[in-house]
């Protein structure tokens, strides 16, 4: 029930920012792959361009195969239904219950099936950890953290087979990170869902990843398995996965030296 | 660079500035009108719209349609009364408030309440991600946030202007019988007479173009909204001046195409 993403040359600019400068990225069915890279470097960017929230200006990007710019809108329409997205904020409907949120892509966002759309939502809720009482709140009534987990059940709710994750853990103290991450590892393994996921958070990259990719300057500037991560070879990948700033190490030098 | 090309610059860049406004204006027009004709509908989005702009923005245009019908009659007296004409007062109030002030005041008054309201709402929408979310949940955002309010607006205006009409009639009525000395039956005998069907169709018609034009600009400013809360106060603003600016042109083509002759 997977599909497949492969980005090639993919370019986006703002004006004059040119953020996305050639993005080669392939992402296998039932495969899970995290995109590591400093703020800003365009992440967010790349999987709304991938959505066709924001149109790309150059290269390709083909869901099973299917060119996405040569499709016909029903097509278009009919491959980006197969993507499911948790945004980075959450994304929750203040004016709806967190339940009819939920089920927002089961109804189109119409009343109909209360019951069983209610029902739905209350299992959802579990495997994300909250308590069916939090069915009938509303968003502006949840904490930040519980909020996502909210987002997380809406993004899952309709069974994509593709889901993108923009910083699923963040906001999460460090139990409900992990079950978030278990739960879409999860998604991954069980389901054979195709992941991406965006985040800054290394326990979360070991958790969820098969494959790792670095963003920088518009470009994948390193691609490989999870496992080599520490042994990349990539001063960019070991700086980040370290935490070490770039100018740090050039700081420190002549200080230490002096 | 050439003097004159350094001067006329500025007014090119404004022009296409314009121009490219214009044309994202009617692209976001037509892709909404396109979406309010084609299924699928959202028909409690429609009447929840109806309720929030009918039913809510009722007391502030009653209000207004009287202390207008009851100026505008004083008015009318003490000027008429500088060529003894101080009995045309249920006439011109009659044909005043139907064919201008009723639509006009109304569609200002509302465009003030709802234009912002919808402007802000979206805006705000916008820069939290809940309209891309709408896109991810298999929604198109046109139909489900912007079609109903276009409709909505379309279609409560002109029952608004209608009721707005009635009570700035009878503003001038109250002013006319209580304080000018006008005889009940008689003022009401003049403004049956002088109201013409012609009159009440061309307000209705005003009506419903005000109320496409003060959700269309709340809308399109709305969605078009950009950064965070400086970018939602811009949309809001924008949306509220253009659709006063819009309303006050259409009424004046509206006007000169209908009465012109």
């Amino acid at each position: 029930m997977s599909a497949s993403i492969a980005l090639a040359g993919v370019k986006k600019a703002f004006g004059p920012k040119v953020v996305l400068d050639g993005v080669d990225l392939a992402v296998a069915a039932g495969e899970s792959v995290v995109v590591i890279g400093g703020s800003g470097s365009g992440k967010s960017v790349l999987l709304k361009c991938v959505l066709g929230i924001l149109a790309h200006d150059a290269g390709s990007i083909r869901i099973d195969g299917i060119d996405m710019d040569a499709a016909d809108a029903a097509e278009r329409t009919r491959q980006r239904q197969r993507i499911g997205m948790l945004f980075q904020g959450g994304a929750l409907f203040d004016s709806l219950p967190v339940w009819r949120n939920i089920t927002f892509a089961l109804t189109r966002g119409k009343a109909r099936n209360t019951k069983a759309m209610h029902a739905r939502a209350v299992d959802l809720l579990a495997k994300v950890g909250l308590e069916p009482r939090v069915a009938d709140l509303r968003p502006s009534e949840l904490s930040g953290g519980m909020q996502k987990r909210v987002a997380l059940a809406r993004a899952i709710a309709a069974e994509p087979e593709i889901i993108f994750f923009d910083e699923p853990t963040t906001g999460l103290d460090p139990i409900r990170a992990a079950a978030i991450n278990s739960l879409i590892r999860g998604l991954v393994t069980d389901l054979g869902v195709t992941a991406v996921t965006i985040t800054h958070d290394m326990a979360s990259v070991r958790a969820i990843a098969d494959r790792v990719a670095m963003l920088k300057d518009g470009r994948i500037i390193w691609s490989g398995p999870v496992a080599s991560l520490d042994s990349s070879g990539n001063d960019d990948v070991d700086r980040f996965v370290h935490g070490r700033a770039e100018s740090q190490s050039v700081g420190t030098t002549p200080i230490s030296s002096q | 660079m050439n003097p004159l090309v350094r001067l006329l610059a500025p007014a090119g860049a404004a022009t296409l500035a314009m121009l490219a406004s214009i044309g994202r204006l009617a692209i976001f027009a037509s892709r909404a009108l396109m979406a309010a004709v084609r299924p699928p509908y959202y028909g409690s989005r429609l009447i929840e719209q109806m309720l929030v702009m009918g039913w809510f923005s009722l007391p502030v245009v009653g209000l207004t349609a009287l202390f207008t019908g009851a100026a505008l009659a004083q008015q009318i007296f003490v000027g008429g009364s500088r060529f003894n004409a101080e009995s045309t007062v249920p006439a011109v109030t009659v044909i005043a408030m139907v064919r201008e002030l009723g639509p006009v005041l109304g569609g200002l008054m509302v465009a003030g309440r709802v234009s912002s309201a919808m402007a802000a709402e979206l805006g705000t929408m916008r820069v939290t991600e809940q309209i891309d979310a709408l896109t991810t949940l298999r929604t198109d955002p046109y139909r489900y946030l912007i079609a109903p309010r276009l409709v909505a607006a379309t279609l409560v205006l002109p029952v608004l202007v209608l009721v707005a009409n009635v009570i700035g009639v009878l503003g001038g009525y109250a002013i006319g019988t209580e304080r000018l000395g006008f005889n009940t039956a008689s003022y009401l005998a003049t403004t049956r007479q002088y109201l013409e069907w012609d009159d009440v169709f061309s307000s209705l018609v005003k009506a419903a173009v005000f109320g496409f034009i003060l959700a269309l600009m709340g809308c399109y400013h709305g969605f078009r909204s950009s950064g965070c809360a400086a970018g939602v106060g811009r949309a809001t603003t924008n949306a509220v001046v253009s659709a006063f600016v819009l309303i006050l042109l259409a009424n004046l083509i509206i006007t000169v195409v209908v009465f012109g002759t």
